[in-house]
């Protein structure tokens, strides 16, 4: 069972739910959480556990060699991303503009630009009882997360059974990094706020969800601000509301101290319950 | 002509509605760009006309002619992103994985494969209320580039505000720290973090940094929520002048960030009390910055 949480915008609580779920789920069976919210990670801030392992990660870019180079302008031809340009006798590659498709390495007659690795971020693996944690982060300066979300997720395939529970903290938006990060899971949970910008947040994720042909359902944070615009929208549309967590001024300060909610706050853990109960449904009718 | 360029690392910091306040403040002398486009929130706030729209192209997608392919399998063979996948002997392109890289097109014997420019997105320019103009943007499902459409939308605003001699372009920045907000930064006069006393807006808040750091940009903060954590705040503070980032403001918790928002308002038109003060004066000290 793989679980991605997504939101169309940041700070609705997105990281608060998949920190908090993944934690009490973990008490009565394995979890592996992963955080691949690669460019803010902040899973990390709220799961204590012990480090068990570390990786660099890196990404393939060209590196010119000179003297094999004959200045025959191919490369720049066929980057489209115009990550290797030339200036007079001299191959310039920008790293941070490279998606690493190869094309100008295999393509160059003379193998003058042989692939290399590149440091982008660095993954690490906490464990902490029936809990594993991964995140990945990526260095400042590298503009592209998709790569790294890319290795994670295999990092993850590889080294866990599929049996344990995965849930994703995703990245927000609607463009290619969050698109890559719930690409290949089962079901979505779409992290809300009751206002408008919520609303408007949450429908172009809907659409996005839609898109890609997943399995969603929603659930509001900090019910009880705003408006019950997101309830209708999600009545009309059919769309499951899985939880409504309330807005509560002591969740916000147990979040500001880096603490999990669950333990502290009855309500809050109830809220919790239906969820799981949703997804236990999901599970079955997935074995059926 | 000055940019002020507003981000916070993460969302839910309250930086639309501070930003739409200070627009509002500003009233005709600022152009407004909202580059948050993933999540563009600020026409709520704002009521924009969407005057003028235009579709925004950006990168390329391999697209296979079925008449010409004579199923030789390069194409599969050398794209890096899994994208072309061999379906009852037939190869057929993933529009949502190619990343628009060309390879295959350039390789493909029988130049069955062309490149087509999808719409990634559409831009806007709109009266709003306050008198002036916004640039803004909704960027398409699973676009590529939204980096590119930032800096359009950007630029947009610069060119307006060049030629009506505006004396601020006020921009809502993207979140993160990869390519969308490194073009919402470039060019920036000043830039504004908005965050919150947690452990995570404090994360977020020096990560962000050293980008901005990296550009050599003049910033300066404000602390929303102020209350919610005081030690955190104290830790804010003092990373704040050891870094000798200008503080701003430290705006306490208050409901009217979203009591606003749900009416469609800025919080300077909606509030009366002691928020709307502070950030009327938290924009006469970015004014003043900027002299
Ligand atoms: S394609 Fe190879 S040989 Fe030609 S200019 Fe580029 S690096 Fe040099
Ligand atoms: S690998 Fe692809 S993207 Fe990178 S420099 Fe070469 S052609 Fe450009
Ligand atoms: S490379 Fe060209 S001819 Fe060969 S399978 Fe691909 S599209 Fe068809
Ligand atoms: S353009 Fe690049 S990414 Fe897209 S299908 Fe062709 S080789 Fe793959």
């Amino acid at each position: 069972m793989k679980i991605a949480i997504a939101s169309g915008k940041g700070g609705t609580g997105k990281t608060t739910l998949s920190t908090n779920l993944a934690s009490y789920l973990s008490e009565k069976e394995t979890v592996v959480l992963t955080d691949v919210d690669v460019e803010e990670p902040n899973s990390g801030l709220f799961i204590k556990g012990e480090l068990v392992y570390e990786e660099d990660k890196f990404k393939m870019v060209p590196q010119w060699v000179e003297d094999k180079c004959t200045f025959c302008g191919i490369c720049q031809k066929v980057c489209n991303f115009h990550a290797v340009i030339q200036l007079g006798k001299m191959i310039m590659v920008f790293p941070q503009l490279c998606h690493g498709c190869y094309a100008c390495s295999e393509l160059c007659p003379e193998s003058a630009l042989p692939m290399i690795p590149k440091k982008m971020g660095i993954l690490r693996y906490y464990k902490n009882h029936q809990l594993h944690f991964t995140e990945s982060r990526l260095d400042i300066g590298e503009e592209q997360a998709v790569p790294l979300i890319r290795q994670t997720k295999d990092y993850i395939n590889n080294t866990f059974s599929e049996d344990a529970i995965r849930i994703y903290d995703s990245p927000p938006g609607t463009s290619c990094p969050v698109i890559e990060a719930t690409k290949d899971t089962d079901f979505i949970i779409l992290v809300t706020e009751p206002t408008p910008f919520g609303l408007h947040d949450l429908q172009l994720a809907v659409e996005t969800m839609k898109e890609l042909k997943k399995q969603f359902g929603v659930v509001i944070n900090r019910d009880g601000i705003g408006n019950s615009n997101v309830t209708d929208y999600c009545k009309a549309e059919n769309i499951p509301l899985l939880a409504k967590i309330p807005n509560d001024r002591r969740i916000a300060e147990l979040y500001s101290q880096g603490k999990l909610i669950y333990k502290d706050i009855p309500e809050f853990r109830q809220e919790l319950d239906k969820i799981i109960a949703y997804i236990k449904t999901l599970k079955i009718n997935r074995q059926a | 002509m000055k940019e002020i360029v507003v981000i916070s690392g993460k969302g839910g910091t309250g930086k639309t509605s501070l930003t739409a306040s200070f627009a509002y403040l500003g009233g005709k002398d600022v152009i407004v760009a909202d580059c948050d486009v993933d999540a563009a929130d600020m026409h709520l706030l704002l009521e924009p006309d969407f005057e003028e729209q235009e579709d925004f192209y950006s990168g390329e997608l391999a697209y296979i002619i079925q008449d010409q392919c004579i199923r030789c399998g390069k194409c599969l063979e050398v794209c890096r992103f899994g994208a072309i996948k061999n379906l009852f002997n037939t190869y057929q392109v993933d529009p949502l994985a190619c990343e628009g890289c060309g390879y295959c097109a350039r390789i493909c014997p029988t130049n069955a494969i062309i490149n087509k420019k999808p719409v990634a997105g559409k831009w806007f320019i709109s009266n709003i209320k306050t008198g002036s103009i916004m640039v803004h943007a909704k960027l398409g499902i699973g676009a590529d580039n939204s980096g590119k459409l930032v800096a359009k939308v950007k630029n947009e605003a610069k060119e307006i505000a060049e030629d009506e001699f505006k004396d601020f372009v006020i921009v809502d920045g993207s979140p993160g720290i990869g390519c969308p907000v490194v073009s919402s930064l470039s060019g920036a006069s000043f830039v504004l973090m908005v965050t919150e006393p947690s452990v995570s807006g404090l994360h977020d808040l020096k990560r962000l940094y050293e980008l901005i750091k990296k550009f050599g940009l003049k910033a300066g903060c404000i602390i929303n929520k102020s209350d919610i954590n005081q030690q955190i705040t104290d830790e804010i503070e003092t990373f704040l002048k050891e870094e000798n980032i200008l503080h701003i403001a430290n705006l306490p918790y208050n409901e009217d960030f979203t009591k606003a928002m749900t009416v469609g308002q800025t919080i300077i038109e909606f509030s009366n009390g002691n928020l709307k003060k502070q950030i009327t004066s938290a924009w006469e000290i970015i004014k003043n910055e900027l002299k």
